[in-house]
């Protein structure tokens, strides 16, 4: 028996500033998770990774990663993921702040 | 301190222009990641998990006034107002953006600083004795030599695609400092009859793996430093296992090879190599020598000092902490802590590198270090200036007394910022060092070294930490490994496992478990905790940190 699909994004850091961003349904980079695209689908996550990948002028190191339905959209499963999504825990610096 | 020569000065800047051209390609989609990764790589600059993370070469950890203020314009110009000291005397940026990093070099050419083989496979910055040129204990100062290393390492043309990093560290005294026994080629000045050399050590690490260094040849002559060198990498480099990154380290070569098999190797290569170095380097070693020459330092007297000491109980404790003896009678090595309880291990902000470059500026003859240990120290600092020296540093949050007690932990960054990190280790730091804060009983319990990884690269050093903790993701949660015993100092000892791992919540409460067990054991205050786990073994420690969990098994036992 096969495995469920655990749901994806994909992700990568951006080019020039190098933060974290994730890739929407309607093909932009984003800063923020929840506006992701939740792929539920493997095959589909794999045309999307592509998709990702051809876009080497924009972004560094896209990936798949573990995601989750959330109350505003996707959210992250693993804490590695959760701490790209707000920044580092010393201080109030990136995403945190920049969202607030 | 060392002065760059025209050759040095135009090397760096047509590194910088060269880096500016790889960026503005990058940028432009004419270089491909793969393509740019390695290059940028060669110039220090890093993808980390929230932005891009440059790395700054210190040489041997040594810096005057005016390049810590460029460090701190830097900080406020391209970052976000602050850098991060490292365990291999190098600072961190952790905000600069792609388009600013030539500028950021060419800011660090304009004051003979570079990136450059801070990452990739090559020859690192060579470190060194973070009280080199200052100690009582010391036989040479070691720098000249560090810096020798570092002319002849750097774009050496045979040593840019090395199996895996090269790391060097030298010391000049008899306690070692710069913990020489765990890295690539281990440094110890020794002498014999009238004539100084190098006790040479190879193949000791920390990592995955880790290993204390074995001796090669126990007195090499000065001269031979760089031709010996030389003969090592080069074995190295031929045998070094490039078909697996974990076994790619000098430590396995020489662990599978056998350190005989490895010595014969490095002499016969040593005999062809040697022909090659003709003396030059040998004079260029005198022309260096004389920039390292040290300090006039005129006697001065101790009545301010005394008075202070005796006046101001805040200004005693720091003395007692802060301060390693000089070999001039009435100076100072003063160590500044960047450790104060709560903050994390290692930052300093631009405002307080501009203190520290003031004082070193006005009271200190003009040298800063770093340690390995994520401190600074101002190594030359007359006893009659410190009242004001302290007061400065109080001002700036920076008088923190507790040198080389709990609350001075090493803590890589760890999952806060680093791409390879499996837990974090800085919210770790700060809280062990708030809870013995809070306890107060840190000069109570004395010497003890806790050193933080947030993955098995080791870069905190936590396998020769008295107290070694070690972050790791077991089954996506964070989970810290204990390990006891480690020494990083002449007595080079890999600690041992404790045990089951505590979660993020446990394992301050763990620690301090350690810590009690100690005092209740220990045979007097002058039983450092290292010499009490030595006389002891692991056994009471392991019964104090999981005693909970056999009562629990006990009582499942009683249970069924
Ligand atoms: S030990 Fe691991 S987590 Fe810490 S800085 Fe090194 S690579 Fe990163």
């Amino acid at each position: 028996m096969s495995r469920a699909f655990t749901p994806k994004v994909v992700t990568a850091n951006s080019l020039l500033e190098g933060d974290a961003v994730w890739l929407t349904e309607d093909d932009r980079w984003t800063k923020v998770m929840a506006e992701a695209e939740l792929i539920e689908d493997e095959a589909h996550a794999q045309i999307r990774l592509l998709d990702a990948q051809a876009r080497a002028g924009e972004v560094v190191g896209p990936y798949l990663a573990d995601a989750r339905e959330g109350e505003n959209g996707p959210e992250p499963v693993h804490f590695r993921e959760e701490f790209r999504t707000r920044g580092p825990s010393n201080y109030a610096h990136g995403k945190q702040v920049e969202r607030a | 301190m060392y002065q760059y020569s025209d050759f040095d000065e135009a090397f760096v800047r047509t590194r910088v222009a060269q880096f500016r051209g790889q960026v503005e390609r990058r940028i432009d989609g004419s270089l491909t990641e793969d393509e740019f990764k390695p290059l940028r790589l060669m110039n220090g600059l890093y993808l980390q998990l929230h932005a891009y993370m440059l790395r700054v070469a210190i040489p041997y950890g040594t810096l005057n006034a005016r390049q810590m203020r460029q460090l701190a314009m830097i900080a406020e110009r391209w970052d976000k107002g602050y850098g991060h000291f490292t365990t291999r005397q190098n600072i961190q940026y952790n905000w600069p953006e792609l388009r600013h990093v030539p500028d950021i070099l060419d800011a660090l050419a304009d004051v003979e600083m570079h990136a450059i083989q801070t990452s990739g496979n090559t020859i690192r910055n060579v470190t060194a004795d973070h009280f080199a040129g200052a100690a009582a204990d010391e036989i040479d100062d070691p720098r000249p030599y560090a810096e020798l290393l570092r002319q002849w390492s750097t774009d050496h043309p045979e040593f840019q695609f090395l199996p895996r990093k090269f790391k060097i560290a030298v010391t000049g005294a008899e306690h070692d400092r710069a913990v020489t026994r765990a890295h690539d080629i281990g440094l110890r000045m020794v002498r014999r009859g009238g004539e100084t050399g190098f006790e040479v050590i190879v193949g000791g690490g920390l990592g995955r793996t880790p290993m204390i260094g074995k001796v090669l040849r126990d007195f090499l002559p000065v001269e031979d430093l760089l031709p010996y060198c030389e003969a090592i990498v080069s074995v190295w480099n031929l045998l070094g296992r490039r078909d697996n990154k974990y076994k790619a380290r000098i430590k396995i070569t020489v662990h599978e090879h056998g350190v005989d098999e490895i010595s014969r190797l490095v002499e016969e290569r040593f005999e062809t190599v040697k022909a090659a170095f003709d003396g030059t380097a040998m004079d260029l070693l005198e022309g260096i020598r004389a920039q390292f020459a040290p300090p006039a330092l005129p006697p001065r007297g101790t009545g301010a000092y005394d008075a202070a000491r005796d006046a101001d109980p805040v200004f005693r404790a720091w003395a007692d902490t802060n301060l390693t003896p000089h070999r001039a009678a009435g100076h100072a090595i003063v160590s500044i802590s960047l450790k104060k309880h709560g903050a994390t291990p290692g930052d300093a902000s631009a405002e307080q590198m501009r203190v520290i470059a003031e004082l070193a500026e006005r009271y200190g003859h003009d040298e800063i270090r770093i340690s390995h240990e994520q401190n600074v120290i101002l190594p030359h600092v007359a006893l009659d200036d410190l009242p004001q020296v302290h007061a400065a540093l109080k001002a700036a949050d920076l008088a923190t007394a507790n040198i080389g007690l709990v609350s001075d932990i090493i803590a890589c960054p760890g999952m806060d910022y680093c791409a390879l990190a499996t837990a974090r280790s800085i919210p770790i730091a700060q809280e062990i060092a708030e809870r013995f804060e809070a306890l107060k009983i840190e000069h109570e319990v004395g010497p003890l070294k806790i050193k933080i990884s947030g993955c098995i690269n080791a870069c905190g050093h936590h396998h020769v930490g008295h107290i070694g903790i070690l972050g790791l993701d077991r089954g996506g949660v964070e989970t810290y490994q204990i390990t006891l015993g480690g020494s990083g100092a002449e007595d080079a000892t890999i600690g041992e496992k404790t045990g089951r791992g505590f979660g993020a919540e446990e394992i301050t409460g763990a620690i301090e478990r350690i810590v009690f067990a100690y005092l209740d054991l220990r045979q007097g205050r002058e039983e450092t905790f290292l010499d009490a786990y030595r006389r002891v073994g692991a056994a009471p420690f392991k019964a104090a940190l999981y005693a909970a969990d056999e009562d629990a098994k006990k009582d499942r036992a009683d249970a069924a």
